[in-house]
């Protein structure tokens, strides 16, 4: 098996254009989320996470790609940019990890756009064709935890030899269709998401892109992040609820600890899916604490970038790389009172640790849950 | 390294087991009203397959025949994954929610519908009729690619993360949809 070396990323969020923009708005604590007026999204003012869209469309001006499709190019340009892989090799493989898709473009008249443009594999034959890629992509479209599915997919194609390269891109919008969605079920709070909190009452949603790269080749560096395991496991218990047990989430877990070759005692920090809905929050303080991890520092990011679904594995995942990388803890915006059914140690305040072992999980509707670990490595 | 077992294809309201066709309607009937029929001589007593989006239960009735002979018992919960794929991810039950969304004077969306508009909702349902609780993936390509979801199950089976897998192509589309999957095992 090869060593899969995590070897560039980038974040386009409400809260900046880059991963370094992003990671310093995150250690002031500042939330991305706002109240969002726009009667082509939803009927009423809304709370939401919202990238600066005119932005988008100023640094890539061309019409011809969708705003989806500008967010993606963009992200995965820059992280091109501090990494040494080649976009074009064809031991490169390009992943996407996305839900929707360009859902919103359904909103647009017919004839005014490719019809084919509101299907997944198009979006990720749009991706490619831009950077010259020639190899055919992979689309994982796996409810929420599809960033962290992506990036587990990225890392066995490596470990196996079949690719050398990788890039693991996701993204997802505010449209119409997904907020209408969450407000029927009424799973959205009327203010800025409080993930772990006791006054928890239901997600914010986000729009994001992010891009991770790997890499077979450790980089020319001191400290390098491996990808250590992972896995994805299904309640099979109910397609939108999760169990009662966290069943799903504590076999991901325990699977990722098998391919990593490590105790649960070994890891020092999570990153946690936290939408900061009830269910979804005692859920993994009951999965984290069959695997006794109840006074490791968990924190959840729902809080600063809303829930961004196909890029939230991808872009939480890269937050949680550069807190390893600099020896800091992000708080849990939105958290004050702890309020899960198990105890956890939720970061409420930047905090420095020296991390050489850490979690991510992510769980999502259909029951499913995704786990990976990363490690630091002294070279 | 891996073993591929029984294959199950539907399509033009014909189901087939290999190459044995063991069920049939008339094809005129509507996916709904076939899938209604094959469900009902499936003869599985499991109310909640009413409630699910046509595309959801495309994949129920495949998984039901193909895990009739009980191949799946043979292994644990978690060393069964599921790996499906499309081209078309759920459109015609995304349509169906757009429908009641996209005029605001006729805005009624239902959490009953939108809930479906996820393609790994399909896989959910499989895993909990069969209780299934190995590792999932959902993918999207333009055209069924076997070898590609071949390639995904061979992989984990590999590093030990399932020992048997249901992968397969379940689509959809505006009048039309195709189901192949099939059983693989790694003994």
């Amino acid at each position: 098996m090869k060593q899969v070396y995590f070897t560039g990323d980038n974040i386009i969020s409400s809260l900046g254009f880059s991963s370094e923009k992003n990671f310093k708005r995150l250690l002031q604590g500042k939330t991305g989320i706002g109240k969002i007026n726009d009667i082509t999204l939803y009927p009423e003012p809304f709370i939401a996470s919202m990238v600066d869209r005119n932005k988008i469309h100023t640094l890539l001006p061309d019409n011809s790609y969708s705003l989806l499709e500008k967010m993606l190019i963009l992200s995965v340009e820059d992280a091109l940019k501090n990494s040494s892989v080649d976009i074009c090799s064809e031991k490169t493989i390009f992943i996407l990890s996305t839900t929707k898709g360009n859902i919103d473009l359904l909103d647009k008249p017919t004839g005014t756009y490719n019809a084919d443009k509101i299907y997944l594999w198009k979006l990720a034959d749009t991706i490619v064709n831009h950077f010259g890629n020639r190899n055919k992509p992979r689309v994982i479209s796996n409810a929420c935890i599809s960033g962290v599915l992506a990036i587990n997919t990225a890392a066995m194609l490596l470990q196996n030899g079949i690719f050398d390269y990788a890039v693991v891109a996701g993204g997802d919008l505010i449209s119409k269709f997904v907020l209408s969605g969450f407000m029927s079920f009424h799973s959205l709070s009327p203010n800025p998401c409080k993930p772990f909190d006791a006054h928890r009452d239901g997600l914010s949603l986000g729009e994001a892109a992010g891009t991770v790269i790997l890499s077979v080749n450790q980089p020319e560096q001191k400290n390098n992040f491996i990808f250590a395991g992972g896995a994805s496991a299904n309640d099979a218990n109910h397609i939108s609820g999760p169990s009662r047990t966290g069943e799903g989430s504590y076999i991901a877990i325990k699977k990722a600890l098998k391919e990593a070759s490590i105790n649960a005692s070994e890891i020092e920090h999570i990153s946690a899916h936290g939408t900061a809905t009830p269910y979804n929050d005692d859920m993994e303080s009951i999965a984290l604490n069959r695997h006794h991890l109840s006074s490791v520092p968990v924190n959840s990011l729902k809080g600063f970038w809303g829930h961004t679904l196909g890029a939230a594995g991808i872009i939480e995942t890269i937050a949680l790389l550069h807190e390893m990388k600099k020896s800091t803890l992000i708080p849990t915006a939105g958290f004050s009172v702890p309020g899960t059914v198990e105890p956890l140690n939720i970061v409420a305040k930047p905090e420095e640790k020296e991390m050489n072992t850490c979690l991510k999980i992510a769980s999502g509707f259909g029951g499913c849950n995704a786990s990976l670990i990363i490690k630091k490595t002294a070279q | 390294m891996s073993i591929i077992g029984n294959h199950i294809s539907i399509s033009k309201n014909r189901i087939f087991k290999n190459e044995t066709l063991i069920f049939e309607t008339d094809p005129k009937l509507s996916l709904k009203e076939f899938l209604k029929a094959s469900w009902k001589n499936l003869n599985v007593k499991y109310p909640k397959f009413y409630k699910m989006d046509e595309i959801s239960k495309l994949g129920m009735v495949a998984a039901e025949v193909l895990l009739m002979d009980e191949p799946h018992k043979a292994f644990s919960e978690e060393e069964i994954g599921v790996v499906l794929s499309n081209a078309h991810s759920t459109i015609v039950t995304d349509i169906n929610h757009w429908d009641t969304v996209k005029n605001d004077d006729a805005f009624f969306p239902s959490p009953a519908v939108f809930v479906y508009t996820l393609p790994n909702i399909m896989i959910g349902e499989i895993c909990i009729k069969h209780r299934l609780k190995g590792e999932n993936a959902f993918l999207i390509s333009r055209e069924y690619d076997e070898a590609m979801i071949l390639q995904h199950i061979n992989l984990l089976m590999n590093q030990n993360k399932i020992k048997a897998a249901i992968g397969g192509w379940v689509d959809q589309w505006e009048n039309d949809y195709l189901a192949e999957i099939f059983w693989v095992s790694s003994t």
